[in-house]
C-alpha cells in the first residue's frame, strides 16, 4: 500500500513537470509581450524590475508595415468563406458516399486518402497559373476556392464516417412519405449531422486561418497580406524586436485558440475522427 | 425510384465537390508532374531530374566532411530519424502517464496546444527559445556551464534545434490519439494480467502496446506526412539557413519556383515529395481497404 502512494506522488510530480516544460516557451512569449524590450535582455525570468505594459500589443496591431489589426480582418474575409463553402459541398458529397454504391466506389475513395496525403507543393505553380489566367492572383476569390477544393477530400471522408453512423431507416420513411432526396438531405439529415459539422468547421476553420504557403503563393499586396503572412514581416531586418514579435505572435495564436476552448470537446473528437475510423 | 435514378441523383450530391478537386487539385497535381518532365522551351527531357538530384541543395556529399548543410534530401531524413520515434514514443508514454490522473485534461490542453496554434507562430517560438539572450533553452543549458548562443543561427546546430522544437510542437497530436485509444481498452484485460501476475511494465508491452496497433499506424502516418511536408517553422524561423544548413524539401521547392522562377525544377522537388509522402500514406489506405 504505502509503495503505491509513492509511486502515486512520483506520478503526479512527473506529470506536473512535464507540463511545466510544455508551458515555458509558452510563459516566456507571454512575458516577453507584456514588459519593455531592456527588461528582457537578460532573460524574461528575471523579475527584478517588472512593469508589465500593453504597448507592444497595441504597437503589432497598429505597425506600420505589417498592422495585424488588418491582417485578422483579411484572415476572417479568408477564413470564414472557407470554411462554409467546403463544408457544404463535403457535406453533401460524403452523404452520396455514404448511401449509394456506385461502381467506383473504392477507387474514388482511395483517390480521397491519396489527396489527403499530397503536399500542398504539388499543386502550388500550377494553380497558380491557373489562378493567373483568370485573374484572381492576388484575390481573396482565388485563395477561397483553393481552400475550399482543399480541405473537400477530408471533410468527405470525415462526414462519410459520420453519416454510416446514422441509421438509415429515418430517411426511408421520409422518402415513403414522397421526400426528394435533396429534401430529406437538407431537412432530415443535415440537422442530425450538426455535431459532425460543428468538428469538421471548427478544423477547417483553423487550418485555414493558421495556413502560411497558400497564402504566400497567391496574396502579395502589402495591404492585402493575411495575419500569417505578417509575422515573418515582424521580424525586422537587423536585429529581432522580440516584445513586438511575441506580441504578434500571440494576437495570431488567440483566434485558434479561442476556437480550441470554446469547440475543445468537438475539435479533439475532429482529429481523431479525421485520423480514426 | 429505380437504380438509375438514384445514381443520377446522388452524382448531384458529389458533383461540386468533384469539380473544385478536379480544378484545384488533380488537373494542379498532373499538370506538375507533366512539367517536371519537360524543359524550359518546351521539349521532353529527363535533365530537370538529373540536375535536381545532383545538385548540393539536395544532396551535398561534401557535408560530410565539412558538415552542414547535406542536402534538403538528408535534412529531411533526419528530420525523421529524430523526430518520428521521439514524439511517437514521448505521446504514449504521456497519454498512458496522464490516464486516470486527477489535472490530467489541463496538462492535456497545454501540451496540445503546440497542435493548435497556428504553424507559423510555432516556428516564432522554437526560434525564440533557442535565442541567445531571451531563449529559455539557453537558461537551461547554462547550469550545465555550456555559453549561451543562438542555437538556431549555427549551422551545425541550426537543423537540430528546428527538429527538437518540433517534437514540443508535434507531440501534443500523437498523445491525443493514445489517450482516445486508451478509453477503448476493456480494465478487464489488465485485471487479468493482473490476477496471472503481470507486472506494470509486462501489462503495458503485452497488453496496451499491441492493442494500440491501428493508431500507431495512424499516428505514424500523420507524422511522417507532416514532416515531409515541413515548411512554416522552418521558413519563419531560419529560411533554411544559415548557408542551407537546415533547408528542407518543401523550402527547396518554394525557392526554385518563386524566388528563382525555375518551374521545371520546383516540379521535380514536388514530385520527390509527393512520391515520399504517397509512400508513408500507404499502411493506412491498405488498413482503411481492410475495414471497407
Amino acid at each position: 500500500m504505502k509503495k503505491r502512494k509513492i509511486l502515486k506522488i512520483i506520478r503526479i510530480t512527473v506529470m506536473w513537470l512535464v507540463a511545466l516544460v510544455w508551458i515555458l516557451p509558452f510563459l516566456g512569449v507571454f512575458m516577453t509581450a507584456i514588459r519593455p524590450m531592456d527588461e528582457i535582455l537578460d532573460g524574461w525570468w528575471n523579475f527584478k524590475v517588472f512593469n508589465p505594459t500593453l504597448e507592444n500589443f497595441s504597437k503589432a496591431w497598429t505597425h506600420p508595415t505589417a498592422s495585424l489589426a488588418k491582417g485578422t480582418v483579411n484572415s476572417l474575409i479568408v477564413a470564414i468563406p472557407a470554411t462554409v463553402i467546403p463544408l457544404l459541398i463535403a457535406t453533401m458529397a460524403g452523404y452520396g458516399f455514404s448511401r449509394y454504391d456506385f461502381p467506383s466506389k473504392k477507387l474514388t475513395f482511395v483517390l480521397i486518402i491519396l489527396t489527403l496525403a499530397l503536399p500542398q507543393q504539388m499543386i502550388a505553380v500550377p494553380v497558380f497559373q491557373l489562378l493567373n489566367a483568370f485573374g484572381l492572383v492576388d484575390r481573396y476569390l482565388g485563395l477561397i476556392l483553393i481552400h475550399s477544393a482543399w480541405g473537400i477530400p477530408w471533410i468527405t471522408f470525415f462526414m462519410r464516417n459520420f453519416f454510416s453512423t446514422i441509421p438509415r431507416n429515418i430517411e426511408e420513411a421520409a422518402r415513403i412519405d414522397g421526400a426528394s432526396d435533396f429534401l430529406v438531405f437538407f431537412r432530415i439529415i443535415f440537422p442530425l449531422a450538426l455535431p459532425g459539422i460543428a468538428s469538421a468547421a471548427a478544423l477547417q476553420f483553423t487550418w485555414v486561418w493558421s495556413d502560411f504557403f497558400l497564402a504566400l503563393i497567391t496574396i502579395y499586396s502589402p495591404e492585402k497580406l493575411l495575419a500569417t503572412q505578417r509575422i515573418p514581416l515582424m521580424r525586422g531586418v537587423y536585429h529581432v524586436d522580440w516584445g513586438l514579435l511575441a506580441a504578434g505572435a500571440i494576437m495570431v495564436m488567440i483566434v485558434p485558440l479561442l476556437v480550441y476552448a470554446v469547440l475543445q470537446k468537438q475539435y479533439v473528437k475532429g482529429m481523431v475522427g479525421w485520423s480514426l475510423k | 425510384m429505380n437504380r438509375k435514378a438514384r445514381l443520377s441523383h446522388y452524382a448531384l450530391f458529389m458533383l461540386p465537390a468533384v469539380l473544385l478537386l478536379a480544378f484545384f487539385v488533380i488537373y494542379p497535381s498532373v499538370r506538375t508532374i507533366y512539367i517536371s518532365f519537360f524543359d524550359e522551351e518546351g521539349h521532353p527531357t529527363l535533365k530537370n531530374y538529373a540536375e535536381v538530384l545532383t545538385s548540393r541543395d539536395t544532396f551535398n556529399p561534401s557535408g560530410f566532411k565539412r558538415g552542414f548543410p547535406l542536402g534538403t534530401l538528408l535534412h529531411n531524413l533526419i528530420w525523421i530519424g529524430i523526430h518520428l520515434p521521439a514524439s511517437v514514443i514521448l505521446g504514449l508514454l504521456l497519454a498512458t502517464l496522464l490516464q486516470n490522473m486527477p489535472g490530467s485534461s489541463f496538462v492535456k490542453s497545454i501540451i496540445f496546444l503546440g497542435m493548435v496554434m497556428p504553424m507559423i507562430v510555432g516556428g516564432v517560438m522554437i526560434r525564440f527559445m533557442f535565442d541567445k539572450n531571451v531563449g529559455v533553452v539557453n537558461l537551461f543549458l547554462q547550469t550545465f556551464g555550456i555559453e549561451p548562443r543562438t542555437w538556431t543561427a549555427y549551422p551545425e546546430s541550426a537543423l537540430f534545434s528546428l527538429i527538437f522544437g518540433s517534437i514540443w510542437l508535434w507531440t501534443g497530436f500523437s498523445m491525443v490519439l493514445y489517450s482516445a485509444g486508451l478509453e477503448t481498452i476493456p480494465k478487464e484485460y489488465y485485471e487479468a494480467a493482473q490476477i496471472d501476475g503481470a507486472g506494470r511494465f509486462r501489462q503495458f508491452i503485452a497488453i496496451t502496446v499491441p492493442l494500440l496497433k491501428p493508431i500507431t499506424t495512424v499516428v505514424v502516418t500523420m507524422t511522417l506526412l507532416w514532416e515531409l511536408k515541413v515548411f512554416d517553422i522552418v521558413y519563419v524561423a531560419t529560411m533554411g539557413g544559415p548557408g542551407g544548413a537546415s533547408n528542407v524539401l518543401a523550402l527547396q521547392m518554394y525557392t526554385y519556383a518563386f524566388r528563382e522562377f525555375n518551374f521545371n525544377r520546383s516540379a521535380v522537388v514536388a514530385v520527390i515529395i509527393t512520391v515520399s509522402t504517397l509512400a508513408a500514406s500507404i499502411p493506412m489506405i491498405k488498413s482503411s481497404l481492410a475495414q471497407e
